[in-house]
């Protein structure tokens, strides 16, 4: 019952979404988009009538620095959009996500940083490009040989690539410098209007508004991506490899690229991490984190972008915000500590109850009903 | 690369790596079972192991031994282990049943993607690990010191302990009773049959719920035997214990074949040896590393494994 009503209600929004004269759907688009690139200004609360020097306005987080948690939200959301093209599009379960954006994090530090052995010392923009190349080139390396095989052995290789990334950077006090890390990485280059550097220590904003274009652009060719040719064969093979093949598909070449692109968009994400971060070292790429970026793919809607973005910035953001939360009325409740449990809990429902996510792909939700179809009646079985 | 350490310890090397492969071998019995019958990677095995080594230093708790008693006399110490290793398994099986029960059957019934199953497998180990590792503050837990280890011979002059002999003896027969109940009784039957082919299976009458239940509860009585040697043995618990056996115990699993019994126990063995060879040629802190270089490179160019995967094949 419940279930009908919401599916009136989504469609409704959607049909209505899609009869606005398009000038106004731009400018929806374009007012949410300025909205996010203002939303770390306090003159803007200020404008918005908030009193001076309050901070307990509705979404701000009252117990982390509100322009770091946007930040970290948006690298959350920008992961999440490029796992969103190896699970959701090309259907391959990828664990060690992680993996990638630790690469591409350590690429640049050691192409950057005057600590590092190799003492090239380059600037960070020059870096980045060489790391999304390297990530993009260990991405084809690690699915070659594996996406001939079944989809679970895939994602076991992934995770114990992960691993071995993590524990290599953690046991390698040569290059990786282990533990200690590598500190001293630049940060991005720019001035601002009064002179002084446009990326600082201090405010984590124009790494946000620079995440947040990013993000803009991947979104974008993610999406022209998704509805060419390539797209297309993505969802072909997800739906059954198989016919795919048979219908002269190039399954493996177009896994390929998707299991490249995914990994790619992580590389390019660690190294603005990197750059906002100047130091890393191999605590920071923990397997949850690849967890947590596949349960944000899965609770938005894999195969969504939308979807993508939707579960990426509840993932992270939604704990942060509880926490403040909680002190607001006085409880000491530290959400980030049950996250993962909470999610894993989620991600348990959601495959039971509504595997096509919060805000589903409308193709994949059809091939989720078509398997509960097909699926054998278990009262039909003799039960003993 | 230390030639040196290698050939010179080569013997205890050796022994340390049969030791350690015994309880991969015995965790990687619960994957193959799993693997063989549902062709899912039960990824909350490794946590099913955990909940074993918690619930028997509960036991040994509830017994009243703490990390200082003193090596409790031979009757005590047989209540002791037999305690902890009833309460472990019990417990251990009970975890993996839940899981069967409230995640996976479920998916079953909808007819769910194999995504969806690995999915959900990960987030019930997730679960899993954290309830313990809020419950339990993310401390590590010391464990009494029942078996004190002594040498008791040596061998090319690598010394045996009882704790390691206990270990391969404890698997061996764990192995073979396994092997035998799958291959010769009745319900060991059934589990062959579904493992190839489910449906005619059901057609000829085998209860296939039963049979994934049986497999479960299977795996984790191994898990849990397991879970008590290696407190025995290392003498310490995390709520994140499980992660690292478990990647290890599933490597060892895919280098004896995913799905064949036997293959577990020489995939756990060899990879244990193996990895302390690396230990010994590279040194201690590539070990970890060692077990994950193996599994992916196995992996990507042998999946099947060395004894080819076969729950089903096995003496049809």
């Amino acid at each position: 019952m419940t279930a009908t009503v919401e599916k009136k209600r989504s469609g409704g929004f959607k049909s209505r979404w899609a009869a606005m004269p398009k000038q106004v759907r731009w400018a929806a688009i374009a007012a949410l988009i300025v909205f996010l690139y203002v939303l770390p200004n306090r003159w803007f609360y200020e404008y918005l009538g908030f009193p001076v020097g309050s901070e307990y306005f509705a979404f701000y987080t009252t117990r982390s620095d509100f322009a770091g948690v946007l930040f970290d939200t948006a690298v959350f959301v920008l992961l999440a959009v490029g796992l969103n093209v190896v699970v959701g599009f090309a259907g391959l379960l990828d664990l060690g996500y992680f993996g990638f954006y630790a690469l591409g994090a350590y690429t640049v530090a050691l192409l950057t940083s005057p600590e590092s052995r190799f003492g090239t010392e380059w600037p960070w923009l020059a870096a980045v490009p060489l790391a999304v190349m390297v990530t993009m080139i260990s991405g084809v390396i690690l699915g070659g040989p594996t996406l001939r095989l079944r989809g679970d052995y895939l994602a076991i290789v992934t995770l114990g690539f992960a691993e071995m990334i993590r524990l290599y950077a953690q046991r390698n006090e040569g290059i990786l410098q282990g533990q200690r890390g590598i500190p001293g990485i630049p940060h991005p280059p720019g001035t601002g209007s009064d002179g002084k550097p446009l990326f600082g220590v201090v405010d984590a904003r124009p790494y946000y508004w620079l995440i947040l274009t990013l993000i803009l652009v991947v979104i974008l060719l993610v999406r022209n991506l998704a509805n060419s040719r390539v797209g297309r064969a993505w969802v072909a093979v997800r739906e059954d490899e198989d016919a795919a093949e048979i219908m002269g598909v190039p399954t493996f070449k177009y896994k390929l690229w998707a299991f490249a692109i995914g990994a790619a968009v992580a590389g390019l994400t660690g190294a603005v991490f990197a750059g906002k971060q100047t130091f890393i070292n191999s605590d920071q790429f923990l397997l949850e984190s690849s967890i947590l970026v596949l349960a944000a793919v899965i609770l938005g809607g894999a195969g969504n972008i939308k979807g993508a973005i939707v579960g990426g910035a509840l993932t992270w953001y939604l704990p942060e915000w509880l926490r403040g939360v909680g002190d607001l009325v006085g409880v000491e409740f530290d959400a980030a500590e049950y996250r993962i449990l909470v999610f894993g809990l989620v991600v348990i429902v959601m495959m039971i109850f509504r595997p096509q996510g919060l805000v589903p792909n409308r193709r994949r939700a059809a091939e989720f009903e078509d398997r509960r179809k097909e699926a054998v009646p278990q009262e039909t079985v003799p039960s003993e | 690369m230390n030639f040196d350490e290698f050939f010179g310890n080569f013997p205890a090397l050796t022994i340390t790596g049969l030791e350690q492969g015994a309880i991969y071998a015995l965790v990687a019995l619960g994957y193959t079972l799993v693997y063989g019958v549902l062709r899912l990677i039960n990824f909350a095995h490794s946590e099913v192991f955990m909940v074993g080594t918690f619930t028997a230093l509960w036991t040994w708790e509830a017994l009243g031994y703490n990390q200082n008693s003193p090596a409790p006399a031979f009757g005590p110490l047989l209540i002791a282990l037999l305690a902890g290793l009833a309460v472990a398994a019990l417990a251990s099986a009970a975890t993996a049943v839940t899981v069967e029960l409230v995640a996976y059957r479920p998916l079953r019934r909808r007819n769910a993607p194999p995504l969806a199953f690995l999915i959900t497998a990960i987030g019930a180990s997730f679960v899993l690990a954290e309830s313990f590792g809020i419950g339990t503050e993310r401390a590590p837990f010391g464990m009494p010191n029942l078996i004190p280890q002594e040498t008791l011979f040596t061998v090319f002059g690598a010394a045996v302990t009882n704790v390691q002999l206990i270990i391969l003896g404890v698997t061996l027969v764990m192995m073979v009773g396994l092997d035998q109940f799958v291959n010769r009784s009745r319900l060991g039957r059934g589990i062959r049959a579904v493992a190839q082919d489910a449906d005619t299976a059901a057609l000829m009458g085998v209860n296939k719920n039963r049979v994934i239940l049986l497999v479960f509860v299977l795996g984790g009585i191994m898990a849990g035997v397991a879970a008590l040697l290696w407190n025995v043995r290392y003498g310490y618990t995390k709520f994140n214990v499980g992660f690292l056996i478990g990647l290890k115990a599933f490597a060892a699993a895919v280098l004896g074949g995913i799905g064949n019994l036997r293959g577990a126990l020489l995939g756990g063995l060899l990879l244990g040896v193996a990895e302390n060879y690396a230990a010994g040629l590279f040194g201690g802190d590539w070990k970890d590393f060692t077990g994950f270089v193996l599994l992916v490179v196995l992996l990507m160019f042998r999946p099947t494994g060395l004894l080819g995967e076969s729950l089903g094949r096995a003496r049809a």
